[in-house]
């Protein structure tokens, strides 16, 4: 039979196609021409005859030529193999590696949902973390031009950023040129009644140039004017907007309707928007005039005023505290008495606002990195043991002539793909953490209410996992690249390519030392929690029950009146089955508010302010230190007798016993509380940590004085009732006797509400909620970094094994035990988790300085810590190995040496 | 029958040759002759640039099938691109003869 195809190719050689064009057609034709020519002779036709009509037809030669060459003069010709043609657009064909990256990654679901898990914890984890930074420090406040604001505080020599007195206040705002518009605002609680049960609800006073500072509008009618603020006028009130929406059902006409605060009614002149957080507690908002206190109008008295301040637009913020600290240095002049020792300071507010957490966000966002660069390792690991699978394809296309970096890109492109699935994941998942991180937070986390996932989070996790996609894939695409084609294509699938294995070792080395620091870490912070709840806080935690009481309304108007309510609700109370003891303060020890007074020692005038000192005050009810069960060292504790009708008194503490009076018996000596007056000392009890477990030895005053609540004068007797607190000992756990507590409060006019209630040793919690909440998700992110590295090391111990099956098979061919065996691999793991665990430690012992502040009671370079860590970071390690190792011994010698 | 004829109905045959069954050239080339009882006859050299034509417009789609025991083969199917001229072409075709039989029909009648 003729050789069709080279006579076909012969004639198609004057129409210069491309090889593979060319070949096509010639096989068609070809294919073509023989069919005809056996069809011809099956009919009779002779060989020559058939061979004469065949070449006529097929081959004719102008025909075919001319009809051909209209057809595939223009063609171009496809690239044949991924990655020939297209040279020097970079872009060029990420179309096509992006198909064949879903490819292949659907080929291999297992490996791509392993490594899309992997990233999503490492992304999801980063996008929580980040969305609360982001909320939290990044974003601006919710106020019109928000960095002109700032808040405005007085200074003392016992305090750097305290209170202001209101006088002050009103002189600050009028002397001033710096700011166009400063307000203050003071918390408080108010008892609502006349509508159904009792009701303590939170709010605030504020002046009526307080939202105008802010650049706040109402959502309904409208903000205090400053007729509203003024002594002797009606009273208004504003509404939060979560207060008007749960309370009045988001009613529009709210305004003009009257609340009964205290025992006063008040109108409703407007709704404060959403957005307005101010306070995260307060529901209503009075104007300041209407405090009806005599602490408002002295300069002695630093009533918990917070002062913000709005920056005039050509102001900066050094020239107005300049000016701040002149105006208080005139004030200290004029009012030497008072002010002779005070200045002013004035911060941005949102450094103010969010300062505190800083540190720990920044820590967190140093933790979370680490989680996501042990995922990185791990995927960057299992894309590594992938490629080398994959040696003999990119061989094929290099040799093929695809480049070296569009081989590089293809990898890149997979890698990114799998950290792109792992974003969408992670994307619920940092939801969900989110939700999870701030119902763990400590409830003073600043702007919570603003975390959320936004714009800028998602671009954060989008950027994050293109990032972490080319990290992941950088190694085994530039391993890939230096591959000589010839050789893997020789060698078959197997091979050894010691470049890789090095890589791994480092790998897992570095996932097991940043394991190694976050369990440090979070170690550490078991460890101070664990300490200080170990710190005797000075009083029997257990079994206390406290709460935030109000007197009758009705009673309000008269001391006397006031203080019979009081005595007989704590009289009711301890008279409940089960209560042991019951005592009202105006101080709660570890709570968050503080209060100080400032005396001297004994009944002379009021000396120049250098010469007094302030301590820790707490008015309380005779069985105060009952309820504790604070020990007296020394006289006699407080009874019910010591009341107006006899000599004014006081217990003082040991630190106050051993720092105003050393070496001498301080019962029956005098000292003279400001503005209360002398005082004689008749009884030393123990120290109670009012400002923390961890930081009360540190605070300058820590000297505690304790007042009787019945000697309190009538002049403050109104104002020292609207937040007393009602401690009680009970009998079991305390918050089951909250029911009868309740109704024994309530008393006989039902009208006296309890809230805020907390069992003692919740507000000991409390007081470690920050450090707890650090301790929680650092133990989380070093579980979740323990558990990748633990899957890295198996990952590649099982690797590693299987690679050495022959070596294996000989040594136990040669009598070696399966023990020797298992030694054999336990030593190489271990290696490399060892090498990891020794670099971890060093840095960790450098890197938990950073958590400085947050520790108690252990250093960084905590021996114990490190010993633990070492252990549980060995027991893990060695689990990861021992599943590989138990699976090198049941190598069969025969079979291993016959796959050779 | 004249050439001219031919050309017009080319693409057509072809067409609706492979609108059900995939078919190879020689098939393709086999059938209208035999269908048309010898009236109409492509060689090769025809054909096959026309086959190519339609593939680069994309109206028919050339694959190679290897079955068992033979050479492979390249097989002509119809796109989908490919069946909506099919069918705008035979609609054309139709008219275009209703037309002819009109004119030519009425002076016998």
């Amino acid at each position: 039979m003729p050789e069709w195809k080279e006579l076909i190719r012969r004639q198609l050689a004057e129409l210069h196609l491309t090889p593979e064009r060319e070949a096509e057609i010639a096989e068609e034709l070809a294919q073509h021409a023989e069919d005809r020519y056996k069809e011809l002779k099956l009919s009779g036709v002779s060989d020559a005859e058939a061979l004469r009509l065949t070449l006529n037809e097929v081959l004719d030669e102008k025909a075919m030529a001319s009809g051909l060459r209209d057809v595939e003069r223009t063609d171009v010709p496809e690239p044949v193999v991924l990655g020939a043609g297209a040279r020097g657009h970079f872009l060029s064909g990420v179309g096509q590696d992006l198909r064949y990256g879903i490819r292949t990654l659907r080929q291999n679901v297992g490996f791509s949902a392993l490594a899309i898990l992997a990233l999503a914890l490492g992304i999801g984890a980063n996008t929580a973390i980040f969305s609360v930074v982001n909320g939290v420090l990044l974003q601006p406040l919710a106020y019109p031009d928000s960095t002109r604001l700032v808040n405005i505080y007085e200074t003392g020599p016992d305090f750097s950023r305290g209170s202001v007195a209101y006088p002050n206040y009103l002189d600050w705002r009028r002397e001033n040129h710096s700011f166009s518009e400063m307000g203050a605002y003071r918390s408080d609680d108010f008892n609502l009644t006349g509508s159904g049960r009792p009701e303590q609800v939170s709010g605030g006073y504020v002046t009526a140039s307080l939202l105008p500072a802010l650049g706040v509008k109402p959502l309904l009618g409208h903000s205090f004017r400053p007729e509203d603020d003024r002594q002797g006028t009606g009273c208004t009130v504003m509404l939060s907007y979560s207060f008007w929406q749960g309370r009045f059902g988001a009613e529009r006409n709210i305004l003009g309707k009257t609340l009964t605060l205290n025992a006063r009614n008040c109108v409703v002149i407007g709704v404060l928007p959403a957005s307005f957080q101010f306070s995260q507690t307060a529901q209503v908002y009075l104007p300041i005039e209407q405090l009806a206190s005599a602490t408002l109008r002295t300069r002695d008295s630093h009533p918990g005023l917070r002062v913000v301040g709005r920056l005039r637009p050509a102001v900066n913020i050094q020239s107005a505290r300049g000016e701040m600290e002149a105006i208080a240095k005139a004030l200290a002049q004029q009012y030497p008495a008072t002010n002779a020792l005070n200045s002013a300071a004035v911060v941005p507010m949102k450094d103010d606002t969010v300062g505190n957490v800083r540190p720990v966000l920044l820590l967190l966002v140093g933790a979370v990195t680490f989680v996501l660069i042990i995922a990185c390792a791990n995927v960057a690991n299992l894309l590594l043991a992938r490629s080398t699978a994959r040696k003999r394809e990119f061989a094929i296309r290099a040799a093929l002539g695809a480049e070296g970096w569009r081989v590089v890109r293809q990898l890149l492109t997979e890698s990114v793909l799998l950290s792109l699935g792992g974003a969408a994941v992670g994307l619920p998942l940092a939801k969900w953490g989110t939700t999870l991180l701030l119902a763990a937070a400590p409830g003073n986390l600043p702007r919570s209410g603003e975390v959320g996932i936004d714009m800028y989070v998602l671009l954060f996790t989008l950027i994050v996992s293109l990032v972490t996609g080319i990290l992941c894939g950088l190694a085994p695409a530039l391993h890939i690249a230096k591959i000589n084609p010839q050789e893997s294509l020789k060698e078959g699938t197997r091979g050894a390519g010691g470049g890789r294995h090095r890589i791994e070792g480092i790998f897992v080395a570095l996932e097991t030392c940043l394991a190694v620091i976050l369990l440090a870490g979070s170690a550490l912070m078991i460890q101070s929690v664990w300490r200080l709840w170990q710190v005797n806080p000075g009083f029997t935690v257990s079994n206390i029950l406290t709460m935030q009481v109000a007197v009758s309304p009705k009673v309000m108007a008269s001391p006397l009146g006031i203080r019979t309510a009081l005595q007989q609700l704590v009289q009711r109370v301890e008279m409940l089955p089960g209560v042991q003891a019951a005592a009202l303060t105006s101080l709660l020890p570890l709570g968050e508010s503080d209060s100080e007074i400032a005396f001297w020692l004994g009944n002379g005038p009021q000396p120049a302010p250098e010469q007094m000192k302030s301590v820790v005050f707490y008015v309380v009810s005779p069985d105060y230190p009952a309820v504790m069960q604070i020990p007296l060292l020394r006289g006699r504790v407080l009874t019910e007798h010591d009341d107006l009708s006899s000599t004014p008194v006081a217990l003082i503490d040991d630190v106050m016993a051993r720092q105003i009076f050393p070496g001498v018996d301080p019962i029956g000596r005098q000292i003279t509380l400001i503005a209360l007056g002398t005082v004689q000392i008749v009884g030393v009890v123990g120290h109670v940590k009012q400002w923390g477990l961890d930081s009360d030895d540190r605070n300058k005053i820590r000297s505690q004085v304790y007042f009787p609540l019945l000697q309190v004068p009538d002049k403050f007797m109104s104002d020292g009732v609207t937040s007393l607190t009602l401690m009680l000992r009970s009998k079991g756990e305390p918050l089951s006797f909250l029911p009868s507590v309740r109704a024994a409060v309530a008393g006989p006019t039902d009208d006296q509400p309890v809230y805020a209630v907390r069992a003692m040793k919740d507000v000991i919690a409390g007081s470690l909620a920050g450090r707890r909440f650090m301790m929680l998700v650092l133990i989380v992110f070093a579980s979740v970094a323990l558990l990748l590295a633990a899957v890295g090391i198996y990952g590649v111990m099982s690797y590693a094994v299987t690679r050495r099956t022959n070596e294996l098979g000989v040594r136990s061919a040669l009598g070696a035990s399966h023990w020797q065996i298992v030694g054999l691999v336990l030593r190489q793991g271990m290696g490399l988790a060892g090498v990891g665990l020794i670099v971890g430690l060093t840095a960790s012992v450098m890197l938990t300085r950073f958590m400085g502040s947050l520790l108690y009671g252990v250093g960084a370079g905590d021996p114990l810590t490190l010993l633990a860590v070492t252990l549980v970071l060995g027991v893990v390690a060695m689990l990861a190995c021992v599943l590989p190792a138990r699976r090198a011994t049941a190598v069969d010698p025969v079979i291993a040496l016959r796959s050779e | 029958m004249s050439p001219e004829w031919k050309k017009g109905s080319a693409e057509l045959l072809l067409l609706s040759l492979i609108e059900s069954v995939p078919r190879h050239g020689y098939e393709i080339g086999k059938l209208i002759e035999q269908r048309s009882q010898g009236a109409l006859r492509f060689h090769a050299a025809s054909l096959y640039p026309l086959l190519y034509r339609l593939e680069k417009r994309g109206w028919v789609q050339g694959k190679w099938v290897e079955k068992a025991g033979q050479r492979r083969r390249r097989y002509y199917n119809l796109t989908a691109q490919g069946r909506k001229v099919l069918a705008a072409q035979r609609k054309g075709w139709e008219s275009f003869v209703l037309a002819i039989s009109r004119v030519t029909g009425a002076e016998n009648a």
